[in-house]
């Protein structure tokens, strides 16, 4: 009897644990959905869309991703659905933006914290840069912090919103200077804010690298320097800030990824995991993605992790005293 | 007082020297006559099919309550991944046009105006429609449509870079007082009665400040999380225009009355052509108006309709009619909502700015075939901006023929059974509040403000004015917010506002539209018995 009973415990054990491997193994078995939390049509939209449209592939997850968008409040609205609304079971993921969503958890109000998602992999980090107007008189990064020291508040510089990127990078600039600026943030994202720097309605703008490539190409703006630790690919010619003498880390620079809600099954982060950064590397995302001057740089789960610690660390700081 | 006028002077001068610059740029713009040469390219056999598949199917999107433009542009963005550019952009083209057209369908046949840009084409186009002068309204619509919108693509042919100096000397107090100029059409827009459309107005102004706002991130009357992003302006839309009215229907289905088939009245086309032509007005004022505001970035289509239609009303002697189904008010508001099609690509086409939402989902497929715009599009990929600039040229005509005629069939909707149109109108603002972000919370804010805007409706309140309340309270805020922290870090409040030609004319003309506003007010009170003012 005992041993029949025993002998009936592994069976069951053995057929439980068969069917949470089969269920992570077969994962996934139904067509996944992908929460982002801005616009259609806006940057991390579009780079989502690409970086996702090769899941279907057989050596991908076999199964296609769908866009679903939740815009609104500066990503706040989605990152809330995501945190708190959400199924964690492997069909529901989200894109992250850091530093904004981090940034937004310290400065509070929202349901989440870095500590409310698993991320997966990242696939695209666009530094800030500053910007002038083409016929400025600012030619170099010393030049722009020679006024603004001369200056204390006058030096009008735009950016897309508060608590995103180019606010971190306005702060981390005005805090390794030792000076001040008026940061303007605009509604309606980087295309608002590179608006003013064109329109001459500000002296200087923080905006995203791949905008304000384009923007130069245009023949629009002068991109002065770069806030990332070293030189874009993009821009072979732009010197970082600290070349420049500012010491301003990557901190500003907007991660993109892809994330799920906390609870999700182990098995399924281990299985993304392992196959979403593959899927970024394939070639027809790659060609796609170069071809709209959106930079590329790919990161596993655990790198992942450990830069969203550093930014976690490095926000606290910087935005203790606001 | 003489600084004043010398200022004055100053802006009349600027705006003649203007005109001489336009004839300049068009003297040395000889390349744009480019765009002729790359005319047969649209009429390949794959090109035109995908112009053909844009426009009807941007109709039936456009139709469909809910669907905006941007969402339907957005939605054919994953298609174009396959196409060629030129292809692609064809596709995209064809569908912004039409969309922006067939929006005009559910506004006068359902009173659901499917996007900002149609909010005034319900205001006379459904009254119309319940008067069975529905195929009248809509074929009315379509050929101002088609005027407005050949009209405004042709300004973006030819004088894009005279435009684009334009649309970005609009800065932030310039757009925070064409704001206050839409402020100031807000009290005519009801015409019962002027504090009842100003008290709406300010119910929309307070509506619009819900959520987390744009700027500082600050929390206001955000009592559910799914009211976190603030009100969405399509889910409004619906609610406010079509719950009323299926409330009423639903109450009118039990008094037995409901059942009552309207008479459709049949109208020949040739008839609607000769009675566009003798509203050539209307036309004028929606197309100027239309193609000036669409380029502004930021503010643009989604106040176009309205302030065409309240300046055309202003401008008509037959203004009382204004509402009661006048086609003047339809023809002004659809010829200025297609006129502001072409204009809105500028700063995108030249700046490589998306000035719209739209705009920007256009961007997305511009930038997915490693196209920027800017010089690079018009010097390195003429074929593909002009063979995109000619499809939506030709999209305009193969829109109105299409519309033209539907409109005979579609206009039978108005002879569906009262029961059975208020659940399809019920199914289709559940479905398009749903649509906007895919969010149940949508549905839930749609019907909320649909059963208020019903109990409002019964004390002579409207709609329209609490939309443009809605659309307006964010482009001022944010915009005087902007323009303040400008204004201190640089010369001050005082100057940043009130200084500069065009601040001083954007502040003439909303002086004079409330002097208009109120000198029309006591001029019909002098004329209107009091039961009338009290009704």
């Amino acid at each position: 009897m005992k041993k029949l009973l025993a002998g009936a415990a592994i069976a069951l054990a053995g057929l439980s644990t068969t069917a949470v491997a089969d269920g992570h193994a077969n994962y996934p078995e139904r067509p996944i959905m992908m929460m982002v939390s801005y616009g259609a049509g806006g940057a991390t939209d579009f780079q989502a869309r690409i970086v996702t449209m090769t899941a279907g592939n057989e050596d991908a997850l076999g199964m296609p991703i769908a866009i679903l968008n939740k815009p609104g409040a500066g990503g706040r609205v989605g990152w809330n659905w995501l945190a708190s609304q959400a199924d964690a079971d492997g069909y529901t993921l989200g894109a992250y933006n850091i530093p904004h969503f981090i940034a937004q958890s310290i400065k509070g109000g929202v349901e989440y914290s870095a500590d409310s998602f698993e991320p997966i992999a990242n696939w695209g980090a666009d530094p800030a840069v500053l910007v002038v107007g083409a016929d400025s008189e600012f030619n170099t990064l010393q030049d722009v912090v020679d006024f603004a020291s001369a200056n204390p508040g006058k030096l009008t510089t735009s950016g897309a919103g508060l608590f995103v990127g180019h606010h971190i990078a306005a702060l981390q600039m005005e805090k390794a200077g030792g000076f001040s600026m008026a940061y303007i943030p605009t509604k309606g994202g980087g295309a608002a804010a590179m608006k003013a720097v064109i329109a001459g309605e500000v002296m200087a703008g923080i905006n995203n690298l791949s905008d304000a490539f384009r923007a130069r190409e245009a023949g629009n703006v002068k991109i002065l320097a770069v806030a990332d630790l070293e030189r874009n690919a993009f821009l072979p010619d732009v010197p970082t800030m600290k070349e420049s003498g500012l010491d301003v880390d990557n901190s500003s620079v907007n991660f993109r990824g892809i994330m799920v809600p906390k609870g999700t099954p182990q098995g399924v982060i281990d299985k993304l995991a392992e196959t979403v950064p593959a899927m970024f590397e394939n070639t027809r995302v790659a060609g796609k993605m170069k071809a709209g001057g959106s930079p590329m740089h790919i990161m596993t789960r655990d790198e992942v992790l450990e830069m969203w610690a550093a930014r976690e660390v490095t926000l606290r700081e910087l935005l203790a005293g606001l | 007082m003489r600084g004043v006028f010398q200022r004055f002077m100053k802006t009349f001068a600027k705006l003649f020297s203007l005109l001489t610059v336009l004839s300049q740029e068009r003297a040395s713009a000889g390349g744009a006559v480019e765009f002729i040469f790359y005319f047969g390219d649209v009429f390949t056999p794959v090109n035109f099919g995908l112009l053909l598949l844009g426009t009807i199917g941007g109709l039936i999107l456009g139709a469909t309550p809910g669907l905006s433009p941007t969402m339907a542009v957005a939605l054919l963005i994953p298609f174009t991944f396959q196409l060629e550019a030129a292809q692609g952009l064809i596709l995209l083209g064809a569908a912004y046009t039409s969309t922006v057209a067939g929006g005009a369908v559910s506004a006068i046949l359902l009173k659901i105006p499917g996007a900002p840009a149609n909010i005034a084409t319900t205001l006379d186009g459904h009254a119309m429609a319940q008067k069975g002068e529905g195929a009248r309204a809509l074929q009315l619509s379509f050929l101002a449509s088609a005027v407005g919108g050949i009209f405004g693509v042709l300004l973006l042919i030819f004088l894009t870079p005279v435009l684009a100096r334009w649309a970005l000397a609009f800065g932030p107090s310039h757009l925070f007082w064409l704001a206050i100029l839409g402020v100031t059409v807000i009290g005519s827009l009801d015409s019962r009665s002027v504090v009842k459309g100003l008290l709406s107005g300010c119910i929309g102004l307070w509506l619009a400040t819900i959520g987390f706002d744009d700027i500082m991130g600050a929390q206001r009357f955000i009592f559910h999380p799914s009211l976190g992003g603030g009100i969405n302006i399509i889910a409004a839309l619906i609610g406010l225009f079509a719950i009323p009215q299926v409330i009423t229907m639903f109450a009118r289905g039990r008094r037995q009355d409901g059942a009552e088939v309207m008479r459709v009245q049949k109208h020949p086309i040739g008839a609607a052509v000769s009675e566009l032509l003798r509203n050539r007005r209307a036309v004028g004022i929606g197309t100027m108006t239309g193609s000036v505001i669409g380029l502004i970035p930021g503010v643009g289509g989604q106040i176009a309709g309205l302030v065409a239609y309240d300046q055309s009303r202003k401008f008509s002697p037959d203004r009382e009619k204004f509402g009661s189904g006048h086609p003047e008010g339809l023809i002004a508001a659809e010829s200025a909502n297609n006129a502001m099609v072409g204009p809105s690509l500028v700063p995108l086409l030249t700046l490589s700015i998306p000035g719209s939402p739209t705009a920007a989902v256009l961007l997305g497929g511009l930038l997915i075939h490693g196209i920027f715009p800017g010089t690079d599009l018009f010097d390195n990929h003429p074929d593909v901006a002009w063979t995109f600039i000619n499809s939506m040229l030709i999209g305009q005509v193969l829109m109105c023929i299409f519309g033209l005629y539907v409109a005979g069939l579609a206009a039978r909707v108005a002879q569906v059974p009262q029961s059975v149109m208020a659940a399809v109108v019920l199914g289709l603002a559940v479905f398009g509040s749903y649509s906007v972000q895919s969010s149940m919370g949508d549905v839930y804010v749609m019907a909320g403000l649909g059963v208020m805007m019903y109990f409002l409706e019964r004390f002579g309140f409207s709609a329209a004015p609490l939309v443009l309340g809605l659309i307006l309270g964010p482009i001022a805020e944010a915009n005087f917010i902007q323009g303040s922290m400008i204004a201190n870090a640089t010369d001050g409040v005082m100057p940043y506002f009130f200084g500069g030609s065009l601040n001083i004319f954007l502040i003439a003309v909303v002086i004079a539209s409330v002097f208009y506003s109120a000198w029309m007010e006591l001029r019909s009170r002098r004329y209107t018995s009091k039961e009338e003012i009290m009704a």
